[in-house]
Protein backbone atom coordinates (compact mmCIF):
# COMPACT_ATOMS: atom_id res chain seq x y z
CA UNK A 1 0.00 0.00 0.00
CA UNK A 2 1.35 3.53 0.22
CA UNK A 3 2.78 3.38 2.95
CA UNK A 4 1.78 7.06 4.75
CA UNK A 5 -1.56 6.61 6.71
CA UNK A 6 -3.70 9.27 5.23
CA UNK A 7 -4.33 12.05 7.94
CA UNK A 8 -7.57 12.65 10.47
CA UNK A 9 -8.38 9.05 10.02
CA UNK A 10 -8.55 7.85 13.69
CA UNK A 11 -12.33 8.19 13.01
CA UNK A 12 -12.91 4.78 13.92
CA UNK A 13 -10.47 4.15 16.72
CA UNK A 14 -12.01 1.57 19.49
CA UNK A 15 -12.55 3.65 22.73
CA UNK A 16 -9.38 3.60 25.09
CA UNK A 17 -6.87 4.19 22.43
CA UNK A 18 -8.09 7.47 22.20
CA UNK A 19 -5.59 10.30 22.63
CA UNK A 20 -5.64 11.63 26.33
CA UNK A 21 -7.89 14.35 27.61
CA UNK A 22 -5.51 17.63 27.46
CA UNK A 23 -6.88 18.74 30.81
CA UNK A 24 -7.20 16.62 34.03
CA UNK A 25 -10.70 15.06 33.78
CA UNK A 26 -13.31 17.82 33.23
CA UNK A 27 -15.62 17.73 35.35
CA UNK A 28 -18.65 14.95 34.68
CA UNK A 29 -21.14 16.52 32.52
CA UNK A 30 -24.45 15.44 34.38
CA UNK A 31 -26.49 12.80 33.36
CA UNK A 32 -29.20 15.22 32.77
CA UNK A 33 -27.44 17.15 30.24
CA UNK A 34 -26.93 14.14 27.53
CA UNK A 35 -30.37 13.04 27.89
CA UNK A 36 -31.42 16.73 27.36
CA UNK A 37 -29.14 17.23 24.56
CA UNK A 38 -30.19 14.18 22.71
CA UNK A 39 -33.78 14.28 23.39
CA UNK A 40 -34.02 17.82 21.54
CA UNK A 41 -31.66 16.71 18.72
CA UNK A 42 -34.45 14.08 18.32
CA UNK A 43 -37.35 16.53 18.34
CA UNK A 44 -35.42 18.53 15.86
CA UNK A 45 -35.10 16.03 13.75
CA UNK A 46 -38.94 14.65 13.89
CA UNK A 47 -39.65 17.91 13.10
CA UNK A 48 -37.68 18.08 10.26
CA UNK A 49 -38.57 14.98 8.68
CA UNK A 50 -41.91 15.54 9.33
CA UNK A 51 -42.06 18.52 7.40
CA UNK A 52 -40.07 17.20 4.05
CA UNK A 53 -42.43 13.87 4.36
CA UNK A 54 -45.81 16.53 4.23
CA UNK A 55 -44.29 17.70 0.97
CA UNK A 56 -43.17 14.86 -0.96
CA UNK A 57 -45.85 11.93 0.52
CA UNK A 58 -48.35 13.48 -2.56
CA UNK A 59 -45.41 13.12 -4.92
CA UNK A 60 -44.53 9.85 -4.26
CA UNK A 61 -48.04 8.63 -3.58
CA UNK A 62 -49.05 10.27 -7.19
CA UNK A 63 -46.10 8.65 -8.71
CA UNK A 64 -47.21 5.03 -7.33
CA UNK A 65 -50.75 5.41 -8.75
CA UNK A 66 -50.04 6.37 -11.86
CA UNK A 67 -47.51 3.48 -12.15
CA UNK A 68 -50.71 1.24 -11.10
CA UNK A 69 -52.76 2.60 -13.60
CA UNK A 70 -50.29 2.40 -16.35
CA UNK A 71 -49.68 -0.96 -15.81
CA UNK A 72 -53.16 -2.07 -15.22
CA UNK A 73 -54.02 -1.03 -18.93
CA UNK A 74 -50.90 -2.90 -20.01
CA UNK A 75 -52.29 -6.35 -18.78
CA UNK A 76 -55.42 -5.28 -19.93
CA UNK A 77 -54.68 -4.22 -23.23
CA UNK A 78 -58.50 -3.91 -24.35
CA UNK A 79 -59.62 -2.11 -21.82
CA UNK A 80 -60.41 1.66 -21.77
CA UNK A 81 -61.39 2.30 -18.62
CA UNK A 82 -61.21 -0.07 -15.46
CA UNK A 83 -62.86 -0.13 -11.74
CA UNK A 84 -62.04 -0.91 -8.95
CA UNK A 85 -63.46 -3.63 -7.03
CA UNK A 86 -62.84 -4.54 -3.26
CA UNK A 87 -63.59 -7.96 -1.82
CA UNK A 88 -66.09 -7.89 0.80
CA UNK A 89 -67.23 -11.16 2.46
CA UNK A 90 -66.36 -12.93 -0.65
CA UNK A 91 -68.50 -10.19 -2.52
CA UNK A 92 -67.02 -7.76 -5.09
CA UNK A 93 -67.86 -3.96 -4.32
CA UNK A 94 -66.48 -1.08 -5.74
CA UNK A 95 -67.38 0.62 -2.52
CA UNK A 96 -65.94 0.42 0.89
CA UNK A 97 -68.03 0.23 4.37
CA UNK A 98 -67.64 3.44 5.87
CA UNK A 99 -64.32 4.63 7.91
CA UNK A 100 -62.39 1.60 6.46
CA UNK A 101 -58.93 1.72 5.32
CA UNK A 102 -58.47 0.73 1.80
CA UNK A 103 -55.39 -1.22 2.27
CA UNK A 104 -56.77 -3.39 4.49
CA UNK A 105 -59.13 -5.27 1.41
CA UNK A 106 -57.94 -7.32 -1.44
CA UNK A 107 -58.78 -5.65 -4.86
CA UNK A 108 -59.31 -6.53 -8.43
CA UNK A 109 -59.29 -4.30 -11.82
CA UNK A 110 -61.58 -4.53 -13.69
CA UNK A 111 -61.42 -3.60 -17.27
CA UNK A 112 -64.48 -2.35 -19.66
CA UNK A 113 -63.95 -1.59 -23.33
CA UNK A 114 -65.30 1.54 -25.19
CA UNK A 115 -68.86 0.41 -25.01
CA UNK A 116 -68.51 -0.72 -21.75
CA UNK A 117 -68.24 -4.24 -22.31
CA UNK A 118 -66.15 -6.46 -19.74
CA UNK A 119 -62.73 -7.43 -20.66
CA UNK A 120 -61.12 -8.85 -17.71
CA UNK A 121 -59.65 -8.28 -14.26
CA UNK A 122 -56.27 -7.15 -13.53
CA UNK A 123 -54.61 -8.52 -10.19
CA UNK A 124 -52.16 -8.11 -8.47
CA UNK A 125 -50.25 -10.85 -6.06
CA UNK A 126 -46.83 -10.77 -4.52
CA UNK A 127 -44.79 -14.03 -3.13
CA UNK A 128 -41.51 -15.14 -2.51
CA UNK A 129 -39.51 -15.31 -5.85
CA UNK A 130 -35.28 -16.02 -5.01
CA UNK A 131 -34.45 -13.27 -3.25
CA UNK A 132 -36.90 -11.31 -2.04
CA UNK A 133 -40.92 -10.71 -2.86
CA UNK A 134 -41.91 -10.45 -6.31
CA UNK A 135 -45.22 -8.39 -6.94
CA UNK A 136 -46.95 -9.46 -9.93
CA UNK A 137 -49.77 -8.07 -11.72
CA UNK A 138 -51.71 -9.82 -14.48
CA UNK A 139 -54.52 -9.57 -16.42
CA UNK A 140 -57.28 -12.16 -16.52
CA UNK A 141 -60.15 -13.44 -18.87
CA UNK A 142 -62.96 -15.07 -16.40
CA UNK A 143 -64.55 -15.71 -19.73
CA UNK A 144 -62.56 -17.69 -21.67
CA UNK A 145 -60.14 -18.39 -18.71
CA UNK A 146 -57.21 -17.21 -20.73
CA UNK A 147 -54.46 -14.39 -19.57
CA UNK A 148 -53.73 -11.03 -21.60
CA UNK A 149 -50.97 -9.78 -19.95
CA UNK A 150 -48.61 -10.22 -17.07
CA UNK A 151 -46.45 -7.17 -15.61
CA UNK A 152 -43.35 -7.49 -12.89
CA UNK A 153 -44.27 -4.68 -10.00
CA UNK A 154 -41.26 -5.37 -7.92
CA UNK A 155 -38.71 -7.31 -7.97
CA UNK A 156 -34.88 -7.35 -6.63
CA UNK A 157 -33.70 -11.13 -8.83
CA UNK A 158 -30.68 -11.23 -9.20
CA UNK A 159 -29.58 -8.90 -11.85
CA UNK A 160 -28.28 -10.63 -15.36
CA UNK A 161 -30.30 -14.01 -14.52
CA UNK A 162 -33.80 -14.07 -12.27
CA UNK A 163 -34.36 -10.18 -13.39
CA UNK A 164 -34.98 -11.70 -16.84
CA UNK A 165 -38.64 -12.29 -15.15
CA UNK A 166 -38.89 -8.28 -16.78
CA UNK A 167 -36.63 -7.82 -18.96
CA UNK A 168 -36.73 -10.93 -21.36
CA UNK A 169 -39.06 -9.80 -23.59
CA UNK A 170 -40.05 -13.42 -25.36
CA UNK A 171 -40.33 -14.96 -21.92
CA UNK A 172 -43.01 -11.57 -21.43
CA UNK A 173 -44.84 -12.32 -25.00
CA UNK A 174 -45.88 -15.84 -23.66
CA UNK A 175 -48.27 -13.99 -21.42
CA UNK A 176 -49.61 -11.46 -23.72
CA UNK A 177 -50.56 -14.06 -26.60
CA UNK A 178 -53.71 -15.25 -24.31
CA UNK A 179 -52.55 -18.86 -22.52
CA UNK A 180 -54.98 -20.78 -20.99
CA UNK A 181 -55.22 -21.19 -17.17
CA UNK A 182 -53.65 -22.69 -14.94
CA UNK A 183 -50.54 -21.84 -16.56
CA UNK A 184 -48.09 -25.01 -16.66
CA UNK A 185 -44.13 -24.29 -16.50
CA UNK A 186 -41.88 -26.24 -19.06
CA UNK A 187 -38.66 -26.40 -19.96
CA UNK A 188 -37.80 -24.18 -23.21
CA UNK A 189 -38.34 -26.86 -25.91
CA UNK A 190 -39.61 -29.80 -23.99
CA UNK A 191 -43.45 -28.59 -24.41
CA UNK A 192 -46.25 -30.55 -25.52
CA UNK A 193 -47.97 -27.56 -27.59
CA UNK A 194 -50.90 -27.84 -24.85
CA UNK A 195 -52.73 -24.07 -23.85
CA UNK A 196 -51.15 -23.21 -21.15
CA UNK A 197 -47.68 -24.11 -21.28
CA UNK A 198 -45.49 -21.41 -20.43
CA UNK A 199 -41.40 -21.92 -21.56
CA UNK A 200 -39.33 -21.09 -18.36
CA UNK A 201 -35.84 -19.08 -18.48
CA UNK A 202 -32.62 -21.10 -18.38
CA UNK A 203 -30.64 -19.58 -15.26
CA UNK A 204 -34.01 -18.38 -14.06
CA UNK A 205 -35.73 -21.34 -13.44
CA UNK A 206 -36.63 -20.52 -9.53
CA UNK A 207 -37.93 -16.23 -10.76
CA UNK A 208 -39.97 -18.27 -13.82
CA UNK A 209 -41.63 -20.80 -11.60
CA UNK A 210 -42.58 -18.11 -9.14
CA UNK A 211 -44.04 -15.98 -11.31
CA UNK A 212 -46.31 -18.74 -12.74
CA UNK A 213 -46.94 -19.68 -9.21
CA UNK A 214 -47.97 -16.76 -8.15
CA UNK A 215 -50.17 -16.46 -11.34
CA UNK A 216 -51.99 -19.85 -10.56
CA UNK A 217 -52.38 -19.13 -6.79
CA UNK A 218 -53.76 -15.84 -7.35
CA UNK A 219 -56.55 -17.20 -9.88
CA UNK A 220 -57.10 -20.09 -7.09
CA UNK A 221 -58.37 -17.49 -5.10
CA UNK A 222 -60.01 -15.21 -7.13
CA UNK A 223 -61.51 -17.79 -10.00
CA UNK A 224 -64.91 -18.77 -7.36
CA UNK A 225 -65.35 -15.08 -6.45
CA UNK A 226 -65.05 -14.19 -10.47
CA UNK A 227 -67.81 -17.11 -11.11
CA UNK A 228 -70.28 -14.89 -11.73
CA UNK A 229 -68.57 -12.61 -13.87
CA UNK A 230 -67.81 -9.28 -13.79
CA UNK A 231 -70.07 -6.88 -12.46
CA UNK A 232 -70.73 -4.07 -14.75
CA UNK A 233 -69.03 -0.40 -15.00
CA UNK A 234 -70.03 1.33 -12.17
CA UNK A 235 -70.61 4.61 -11.91
CA UNK A 236 -67.19 5.47 -10.01
CA UNK A 237 -64.67 7.39 -12.34
CA UNK B 1 1.52 18.26 15.91
CA UNK B 2 -0.87 19.78 14.62
CA UNK B 3 -0.45 20.12 10.82
CA UNK B 4 -1.26 23.78 8.62
CA UNK B 5 -2.97 23.59 5.93
CA UNK B 6 -4.90 25.83 3.70
CA UNK B 7 -8.66 25.85 2.61
CA UNK B 8 -7.74 24.54 -1.06
CA UNK B 9 -5.79 21.12 0.93
CA UNK B 10 -9.35 20.76 2.86
CA UNK B 11 -10.87 20.32 -0.40
CA UNK B 12 -8.36 18.27 -2.57
CA UNK B 13 -7.16 16.04 0.03
CA UNK B 14 -10.33 13.79 -0.16
CA UNK B 15 -10.61 13.64 -3.93
CA UNK B 16 -7.70 11.72 -4.65
CA UNK B 17 -5.00 11.44 -1.92
CA UNK B 18 -7.24 10.23 0.29
CA UNK B 19 -9.93 9.05 -1.55
CA UNK B 20 -12.49 7.53 1.44
CA UNK B 21 -13.29 4.19 -1.67
CA UNK B 22 -10.08 3.78 -3.11
CA UNK B 23 -7.03 4.94 -0.44
CA UNK B 24 -9.18 4.72 2.99
CA UNK B 25 -11.34 1.84 2.17
CA UNK B 26 -14.33 3.31 3.71
CA UNK B 27 -17.77 3.22 2.67
CA UNK B 28 -17.28 0.02 0.44
CA UNK B 29 -20.27 -1.57 0.87
CA UNK B 30 -22.27 0.94 -1.05
CA UNK B 31 -19.20 0.92 -3.43
CA UNK B 32 -19.53 -2.72 -3.93
CA UNK B 33 -23.36 -3.09 -4.06
CA UNK B 34 -25.03 -0.21 -6.31
CA UNK B 35 -22.30 0.54 -8.95
CA UNK B 36 -23.50 -2.11 -11.46
CA UNK B 37 -24.82 1.11 -13.60
CA UNK B 38 -23.83 4.22 -14.03
CA UNK B 39 -26.36 5.79 -13.47
CA UNK B 40 -27.50 4.02 -9.64
CA UNK B 41 -23.19 5.07 -8.87
CA UNK B 42 -24.77 8.69 -9.74
CA UNK B 43 -27.99 8.30 -8.02
CA UNK B 44 -25.68 6.66 -5.16
CA UNK B 45 -23.20 9.44 -4.73
CA UNK B 46 -25.91 12.03 -5.31
CA UNK B 47 -27.23 10.90 -1.90
CA UNK B 48 -24.29 10.29 -0.06
CA UNK B 49 -22.65 13.93 -1.07
CA UNK B 50 -25.95 15.86 -0.13
CA UNK B 51 -25.85 13.43 3.70
CA UNK B 52 -22.22 14.51 3.95
CA UNK B 53 -22.44 17.95 3.43
CA UNK B 54 -25.38 18.43 5.32
CA UNK B 55 -24.01 16.25 8.28
CA UNK B 56 -20.61 17.85 8.34
CA UNK B 57 -21.87 21.74 8.73
CA UNK B 58 -24.58 20.80 11.24
CA UNK B 59 -22.05 18.77 13.20
CA UNK B 60 -19.40 21.39 12.99
CA UNK B 61 -21.96 24.27 13.52
CA UNK B 62 -23.32 22.30 16.85
CA UNK B 63 -19.77 20.59 18.06
CA UNK B 64 -20.13 23.25 21.00
CA UNK B 65 -23.32 21.91 22.18
CA UNK B 66 -22.78 18.07 21.85
CA UNK B 67 -21.19 16.54 24.72
CA UNK B 68 -18.43 14.20 24.03
CA UNK B 69 -20.26 11.01 26.15
CA UNK B 70 -22.92 11.48 23.50
CA UNK B 71 -20.94 12.74 20.27
CA UNK B 72 -21.52 9.84 18.46
CA UNK B 73 -25.09 9.29 18.98
CA UNK B 74 -25.67 12.81 18.11
CA UNK B 75 -23.49 12.23 14.91
CA UNK B 76 -25.69 9.00 14.06
CA UNK B 77 -28.93 10.96 14.83
CA UNK B 78 -28.03 13.69 12.62
CA UNK B 79 -26.77 11.57 9.73
CA UNK B 80 -30.01 9.22 10.23
CA UNK B 81 -32.23 12.78 9.68
CA UNK B 82 -30.37 13.47 6.58
CA UNK B 83 -30.27 9.95 4.70
CA UNK B 84 -34.21 9.92 5.86
CA UNK B 85 -34.79 13.22 4.00
CA UNK B 86 -32.22 12.22 1.36
CA UNK B 87 -34.66 9.06 0.62
CA UNK B 88 -37.63 11.06 0.97
CA UNK B 89 -36.59 13.04 -2.20
CA UNK B 90 -35.36 10.47 -3.99
CA UNK B 91 -38.56 8.79 -3.98
CA UNK B 92 -40.50 11.32 -4.92
CA UNK B 93 -38.15 13.15 -7.29
CA UNK B 94 -35.91 9.92 -9.14
CA UNK B 95 -38.04 6.64 -8.37
CA UNK B 96 -37.04 4.58 -11.08
CA UNK B 97 -33.69 5.21 -9.31
CA UNK B 98 -34.88 5.02 -5.44
CA UNK B 99 -36.50 1.60 -6.29
CA UNK B 100 -33.12 0.21 -8.04
CA UNK B 101 -31.19 1.61 -4.80
CA UNK B 102 -33.31 -0.14 -2.84
CA UNK B 103 -32.25 0.06 0.93
CA UNK B 104 -29.05 0.94 -0.04
CA UNK B 105 -30.13 4.78 0.50
CA UNK B 106 -30.86 3.52 4.39
CA UNK B 107 -27.91 1.62 4.60
CA UNK B 108 -25.95 5.56 4.12
CA UNK B 109 -26.73 5.85 7.60
CA UNK B 110 -24.20 3.35 8.17
CA UNK B 111 -21.13 4.60 5.88
CA UNK B 112 -18.63 4.94 8.15
CA UNK B 113 -16.93 7.14 5.39
CA UNK B 114 -19.36 9.88 6.48
CA UNK B 115 -19.31 8.97 10.50
CA UNK B 116 -15.45 9.26 10.09
CA UNK B 117 -15.73 12.81 8.57
CA UNK B 118 -17.87 13.41 11.25
CA UNK B 119 -15.65 12.31 13.82
CA UNK B 120 -11.98 12.94 12.97
CA UNK B 121 -12.36 16.60 11.40
CA UNK B 122 -15.87 18.75 11.58
CA UNK B 123 -16.25 17.85 15.48
CA UNK B 124 -12.85 19.92 15.18
CA UNK B 125 -12.55 22.44 13.12
CA UNK B 126 -14.61 25.56 11.98
CA UNK B 127 -17.72 25.34 9.43
CA UNK B 128 -16.44 26.29 6.29
CA UNK B 129 -13.21 24.09 6.75
CA UNK B 130 -15.69 20.63 7.47
CA UNK B 131 -17.50 21.81 4.63
CA UNK B 132 -15.56 21.42 2.22
CA UNK B 133 -13.68 18.72 3.70
CA UNK B 134 -17.55 17.15 2.99
CA UNK B 135 -17.53 18.81 -0.34
CA UNK B 136 -14.11 17.06 -1.26
CA UNK B 137 -15.10 13.41 0.36
CA UNK B 138 -17.79 13.71 -1.33
CA UNK B 139 -16.18 14.39 -4.98
CA UNK B 140 -13.90 11.91 -3.87
CA UNK B 141 -16.39 9.02 -3.43
CA UNK B 142 -18.12 10.19 -6.42
CA UNK B 143 -15.18 9.39 -8.66
CA UNK B 144 -14.46 6.25 -6.82
CA UNK B 145 -18.23 5.02 -7.58
CA UNK B 146 -18.65 6.49 -11.87
CA UNK B 147 -14.75 4.81 -11.95
CA UNK B 148 -16.47 1.59 -10.70
CA UNK B 149 -19.93 1.93 -12.45
CA UNK B 150 -18.54 3.04 -15.60
CA UNK B 151 -16.37 -0.40 -15.94
CA UNK B 152 -19.01 -2.63 -14.27
CA UNK B 153 -21.75 -1.75 -16.74
CA UNK B 154 -19.60 -1.52 -19.90
CA UNK B 155 -18.33 -4.92 -19.48
CA UNK B 156 -21.47 -6.48 -17.66
CA UNK B 157 -24.12 -5.34 -20.01
CA UNK B 158 -22.24 -3.46 -22.75
CA UNK B 159 -23.70 0.15 -22.20
CA UNK B 160 -22.54 3.06 -20.89
CA UNK B 161 -25.31 5.38 -19.40
CA UNK B 162 -27.72 2.59 -21.02
CA UNK B 163 -26.23 3.95 -24.80
CA UNK B 164 -25.45 0.43 -26.24
CA UNK B 165 -21.78 0.70 -27.24
CA UNK B 166 -20.88 -2.82 -29.04
CA UNK B 167 -22.91 -4.04 -31.37
CA UNK B 168 -25.43 -6.54 -30.86
CA UNK B 169 -23.03 -9.36 -31.42
CA UNK B 170 -21.89 -8.05 -27.78
CA UNK B 171 -22.16 -10.91 -25.08
CA UNK B 172 -21.90 -9.11 -21.89
CA UNK B 173 -20.07 -10.47 -19.16
CA UNK B 174 -22.44 -10.99 -16.43
CA UNK B 175 -20.47 -11.85 -13.72
CA UNK B 176 -19.32 -7.65 -13.57
CA UNK B 177 -23.03 -6.51 -12.60
CA UNK B 178 -23.09 -9.48 -10.22
CA UNK B 179 -21.98 -8.59 -6.47
CA UNK B 180 -18.35 -10.92 -7.37
CA UNK B 181 -18.08 -8.44 -10.37
CA UNK B 182 -17.87 -5.62 -7.56
CA UNK B 183 -15.14 -7.19 -5.89
CA UNK B 184 -13.34 -7.93 -9.10
CA UNK B 185 -13.82 -4.26 -10.16
CA UNK B 186 -12.38 -2.61 -7.25
CA UNK B 187 -9.37 -5.27 -7.03
CA UNK B 188 -8.26 -4.39 -10.44
CA UNK B 189 -8.91 -0.34 -9.71
CA UNK B 190 -6.75 -1.09 -6.77
CA UNK B 191 -4.24 -3.02 -8.32
CA UNK B 192 -4.07 -0.59 -11.19
CA UNK B 193 -3.57 2.58 -8.69
CA UNK B 194 -0.81 0.97 -6.71
CA UNK B 195 0.96 0.20 -9.90
CA UNK B 196 1.23 3.49 -10.88
CA UNK B 197 2.22 4.94 -7.72
CA UNK B 198 4.96 2.48 -7.70
CA UNK B 199 6.19 3.48 -11.29
CA UNK B 200 6.06 7.26 -9.42
CA UNK B 201 8.18 6.10 -6.48
CA UNK B 202 10.45 4.05 -8.75
CA UNK B 203 10.66 7.20 -11.17
CA UNK B 204 11.44 9.95 -8.02
CA UNK B 205 13.84 7.58 -6.70
CA UNK B 206 15.48 7.07 -10.23
CA UNK B 207 15.83 10.77 -11.00
CA UNK B 208 17.43 11.52 -7.29
CA UNK B 209 19.98 8.89 -8.27
CA UNK B 210 20.92 10.53 -11.52
CA UNK B 211 20.80 14.13 -9.93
Amino acid sequence: MNGKLPADTLAVAPPGTEPAPQEPLEEKVSTFRLVATLAVAGILAGILIALVNQHTKPIIDAYRAQQLRLAVYEVLPAAATYNTFYLLDGMLSSTLPEGAKESDYKRVYAGYDEAGEPVGVAVSRGESGFQDVILVIFGFDPASNTLSGMKVLESKETPGLGDKIFKDQAWVDQFFDGPQTPLVPVKPGSGKGLPGEIDTITGATISTKAVIAIINNALAEWEPVLEGGIPEEGTQP
Amino acid sequence: MPRITTPSQDLIRGIWDENPVLIQMLGLCPALAVTNTVKNALAMSAATFFVICCSSVLVSSCKRFIPKEVRISSYILVIATFVTLADMMLQAYAPVQHKELGAFIALIVVNCMILGRQEAFSSRHTVFRSLLDAIGTGIGFTIALLMMGGFREILGTGTFFDIPLFGPNFEPWVVFVLPAGGFLTLGFIILAMGYYEERKAERVEQSERTA
